[in-house]
């Protein structure tokens, strides 16, 4: 049976040269949290099943140190490699496989061009394009948007891009439902209003994506313990979780959550 | 000498070159046919579309066919083990048609592709895979999975909520459907298990 996946995310500020890892609240107030290919080493030695790079620089002039950071990290590191941030192009992605990554992550350009999906899908297969959704939760949906019952009453929920700065008026569930029919091998979701809090992640926004793709989703932006691993995985069709802070701070190991995980009869690997 | 990766042009070979280095098996990428003669083993990774893998393979399917009847070790990764199958339902090309079969969709009670760790079921003892149990996880991502015709070559399957071929043998022709360069120290493991093979 397949197992659920836990996967560190590494968010990489990469204007100092080995790239650092930094975590934002609501990708504000940013703080520092140790060398990437360090700390991906570390995560894959406690059993992480996937490592995540989101490079929130995404400026050209710092790809150099992007790709060092994935070269380094693939000599160590034997299990996949996704990267994102700053890919525009099917050539921006050859070039991140050459350093050693297994998947791309795509978000800004795929809602300003979405058939970088299609391309990216056509070239290296669907499984190595992973759409990227940053959704911010919205009051008063109108008939256009796909509304869903929340905590706070029916809401629907807006695309962000360019790192949480921008908004698009693009509905985040009509976009994945979207995605999967252009080529996406896998939706990474991620809650605008969750991310950083230690809230929990957002479990009717998880469930009514993973309720209208047939690709795997994978649950991000609020883990703060295990505990909110485990209410993902048992509320939601979620295929992975991914979490930051709750690692980086050695709040807990990847270890340590997967046997809690295992414990209350979660399927991962051990 | 060492171990051929066949670099035909699709995907990604950087994880399956980096794991080889990490095992000490003096890699080699080669990129075309002339150069394939004289490897201890040959490893034909595959990724993207079935036709895409065949086309850009096939100058390479004499040379190929050649280390086989010589009795060279070859191990066949993803789509590159269901090449070495008769024809698969997503493009016209034929394959290899070195195992006699089909490669099928997953079909749409699951979640296509399967993507991400699932154990095997051990059907045969083989050589390559000394040293796995059970309780391993490998790495999976696929959309189409093999069926071969004689179910002897099945060397272990896997659950994905119907049960799927894994990984397949005959003689020195070897496949898996999963990752190994990318399932942690149980696929550099089966890694190391076809290096030893090809080094024997």
């Amino acid at each position: 049976m397949l197992a659920r996946r836990i996967i560190p995310c590494l968010d990489c500020d990469l204007a100092v040269p080995q790239g650092r890892v930094v975590k934002g609240i609501e990708f504000k107030q940013i703080r520092y949290a140790g060398v990437p290919w360090e700390l991906a080493t570390r995560y894959y030695e406690e059993g992480a099943d996937e490592i995540t790079f989101l490079d929130i620089t995404a400026s050209s002039d710092r790809r150099d140190t992007m790709f060092n950071v994935i070269r380094t990290t693939a000599k160590n590191v034997f299990v996949p490699l996704a990267v994102g941030g700053g890919i525009k192009s099917v050539d921006d992605v050859r070039s991140v496989f050459k350093a050693g990554a297994d998947k791309v992550t795509v978000n800004t350009t795929a809602l300003k061009r979405p058939e970088i999906i299609t391309e990216i899908a056509d070239e290296y297969g669907s499984q190595a394009c992973v759409v990227a959704i940053d959704a911010k939760r919205r009051d008063a949906p109108g008939e256009d948007r796909i509304s869903i019952p929340t905590p706070q009453g029916d809401s629907w929920f807006e695309c962000s891009f360019y790192g949480g700065r921008e908004f698009t008026g693009v509905d985040a569930i009509a976009w994945a439902m979207k995605a999967e029919e252009l080529g996406a091998g896998e939706i990474l979701l991620t809650s605008m209003d969750r991310d950083g809090t230690y809230d929990g992640f957002d479990l009717p926004l998880t469930d009514a994506i993973c309720k209208r793709v047939r690709i795997p989703v994978i649950a991000s932006g609020g883990c703060g313990n295990a505990e909110h691993i485990f209410e993902v995985f048992s509320k939601t069709g979620a295929s992975a979780a991914l979490a930051a802070s709750i690692f980086h701070y050695n709040e807990w190991g990847v270890d340590e959550v997967k046997s809690y995980l295992a414990e209350k009869g979660i399927h991962v690997r051990i | 000498m060492t171990i051929a990766v066949v670099d035909y042009g699709v995907g990604n070979l950087f994880s399956i070159y980096n794991a080889l280095e990490r095992i000490e098996a003096q890699p080699e990428l080669v990129t075309e046919p002339e150069g394939l003669a004289g490897y201890e083993g040959v490893v034909v990774p595959g990724v993207g579309s079935f036709g895409r893998c065949m086309r850009r393979l096939s100058r390479f399917e004499g040379v190929l066919s050649e280390a086989l009847d010589e009795g060279t070790p070859i191990l066949g990764i993803c789509v590159g083990m269901q090449v070495l199958f008769d024809r698969s339902e997503e493009s016209p090309e034929e394959g290899l048609g070195w195992i006699s079969g089909d490669v099928i969709r997953l079909p749409n009670s699951v979640l296509v592709p399967q993507m991400g760790w699932n154990t095997l079921s051990i059907k045969k003892e083989v050589e390559i895979l000394e040293g796995i149990g059970e309780e391993d996880f490998f790495y999976f991502v696929h959309s189409y999975h093999c069926v071969p015709k004689d179910r002897s070559v099945l060397a272990a399957t896997t659950d994905y909520g119907l049960e799927l071929a894994a990984a397949v043998s005959r003689d020195n022709l070897f496949a898996v459907q999963f990752h190994p360069e990318k399932s942690g120290q149980k696929g550099l493991k089966i890694l190391e298990n076809f290096v030893r093979l090809a080094r024997c």
